[in-house]
């Protein structure tokens, strides 16, 4: 194992340890609900993070289909967390000021800066991006904690409350990339191009480019989440008909999901975006966010495509 | 038969069509997938363990967690609101898009402003309507609509095309995973690079649709202006 690889464990096993405080939480709430099988939930996934690289990988296989049990029968739920109260808030707003936004600043800009070092001195390349993000959160931490004074329990309390409200699918990206894996593994990928070749004539990047933007956008019309969308689609089209002839991956994959999220801005599917904040600003026509939103949603559509053509 | 392979696709689609349970619908069109293929239940396991496992990176964001939870409990919002409050004396396409810059931009630093119930109705459609009623009197329905609708869009626009230009974003980290499962080397601060430029041409679009709604509200208004 190399040092980078051992940082990498170490780092997984603290993103475990926060999953298994989230389990504890919930097991210390005396008012949960759907106790047992939310503990059951968080830390199930928190071993997997701390062990699965240890151990025998069909174990890992069997627990998550044991996670995906529990969420199918709407098993976990949030516990009570310490939330933060409106004086307290304002105290800290009053205090700080938009120094408060400096931790913020520190992750990403720190996490940027790390990458960078890693790429360009040889005796820190155990500094990868992944590292580096990870370093970054904990650099923040630690500079929220000394500009603050907070006590540091709050680090728990804080965290625990956030990765509560992110919830399960928290986890969508990793899974869908493992069902990326599987889609691969079973020719998925090749069933689709070979559906798609009708379309796309022999060499034509303009074509690939819009069918590539445009099934990105329109999966995740059907759909409602950009993020399944990528996978199914970058398997697929984005990967036979424009990395495999030469386009470059990076700019391909940055551009592919965004052309998905103009998808997310046309359609009710996305109901959390769309549907639900329309209700909430109490608008006559349920349909009026996407009805602003569609002639901004074609116009970046159109440009993603330009884009992907000309530096892809 | 090859076309019977599509079964897992066909699962994710309708399954979040419908909105069944994200996590199970996907594991389970891995599962359908693989023994169409022909793939033995240990294997399947095998595959989804190690590909799961190897892809933990995409879950990096909750390092991040602690952090962001803390700074909220010392005002981060709050700081938030007293920055989009302090604009004066703007037009309704102003405001939202003042509001859309702060979103992008916060939304590139990974800060989780809260969206739709703790800007856009408390604060951002106020000050937009606030704007537009001193200028034509009380507002229609249909005048209200179009404010909401483009206040509740300046909010996903921000959202949705800057997020990626954070390297720790979970749409970056799915991107890597994605491309590195599939044998691409690609890394995280690559993807954020080049999320920048639509996160740049979101806010001008953002910027002319502003000038936009200013003027089909007075065309709105018609000749009544006060």
């Amino acid at each position: 194992m190399t040092f980078a690889q051992i940082l990498q464990e170490v780092f997984s096993a603290l993103i475990g340890i926060v999953f298994i405080l989230v389990g504890i939480k919930a097991l210390k709430d005396e008012g949960a609900q759907k106790k047992a099988t939310t503990v059951a939930f968080w830390f199930i996934l928190g071993f997997t993070f701390i062990c699965g690289y240890w151990i025998p990988k069909w174990i890992v296989g069997v627990c998550i289909i044991a996670l995906a049990v529990l969420t199918g029968i709407k098993g976990v739920v949030q516990s009570k967390s310490d939330v933060p109260t409106h004086e307290q808030v304002r105290a800290g707003a009053d205090k700080f000021g938009y120094k408060i936004f400096i931790p913020a600043l520190v992750i990403a800009i720190g996490s940027v800066i790390l990458t960078w070092l890693g790429a360009k001195v040889p005796a820190l390349n155990w500094l990868t991006a992944n590292n580096s993000i990870c370093i970054g959160g904990l650099l923040g931490l630690l500079c929220v904690l000394l500009m603050t004074k907070a006590n540091v329990k709050y680090a728990v309390v804080d965290g625990t409350r956030l990765m509560d409200n992110v919830g399960v699918t928290g986890i969508l990206p990793q899974l869908l990339s493992a069902l990326g894996a599987l889609f691969t593994a079973a020719g998925v990928g090749d069933v689709i191009a070979k559906g798609v070749s009708a379309i796309i004539p022999e060499g034509s990047k303009l074509i690939a480019c819009i069918v590539y933007c445009v099934a990105m956008a329109l999966f995740t019309i059907i759909m409602g989440n950009g993020f399944a969308a990528f996978s199914v689609i970058t398997v697929g089209i984005g990967i036979p008909f424009l990395i495999a002839q030469g386009a470059n991956p990076v700019i391909v994959g940055a551009l592919g999901l965004t052309a998905g999220y103009c998808g997310t801005l046309c359609t009710p599917m996305a109901a959390n975006f769309n549907i639900m904040p329309a209700a909430l600003l109490e608008v006559k026509n349920k349909y009026a966010i996407i009805k602003s939103q569609v002639p901004v949603a074609l116009c970046l559509l159109v440009i993603h495509i330009i884009i992907m053509y000309f530096f892809a | 038969m090859e076309i019977i392979k599509l079964i897992g696709v066909v699962i994710v689609i309708i399954g979040f069509a419908l909105k069944f349970d994200t996590i199970a619908t996907v594991v389970l069109a891995g599962l359908a997938t693989g023994l169409v293929a022909g793939m033995t239940p240990m294997e399947i396991l095998e595959t989804l363990g190690t590909s799961f496992i190897s892809q933990r990176t995409a879950t990096l964001f909750v390092l991040t967690l602690p952090c962001i939870g803390i700074c909220e409990r010392y005002g981060l919002k709050e700081k938030a609101v007293d920055f989009i409050r302090s604009i004066k004396n703007a037009t309704t396409g102003r405001v939202i898009f003042v509001y859309q810059a702060v979103r992008t931009l916060s939304a590139a630093f990974s800060l989780r402003l809260g969206g739709h119930p703790q800007f856009v109705r408390p604060i951002v459609v106020p000050m937009a309507e606030g704007a537009a009623s001193s200028k034509y009197g009380e507002l229609t329905e249909e005048e209200t609509d179009v404010i909401r609708g483009a206040a509740a869009g300046a909010e996903n626009y921000g959202n949705f095309f800057a997020q990626n230009c954070f390297m720790g974003a979970s749409g970056t980290l799915l991107i890597v995973s994605t491309l590195v499962e599939q044998g691409f080397e690609v890394t995280a601060a690559q993807i954020a690079a080049w999320s920048i430029p639509i996160a740049v041409i979101s806010v001008i679009i953002g910027f002319v649709r502003s000038i936009m709604i200013d003027g089909k509200l007075s065309k709105m208004a018609g000749g009544d202006a006060k």
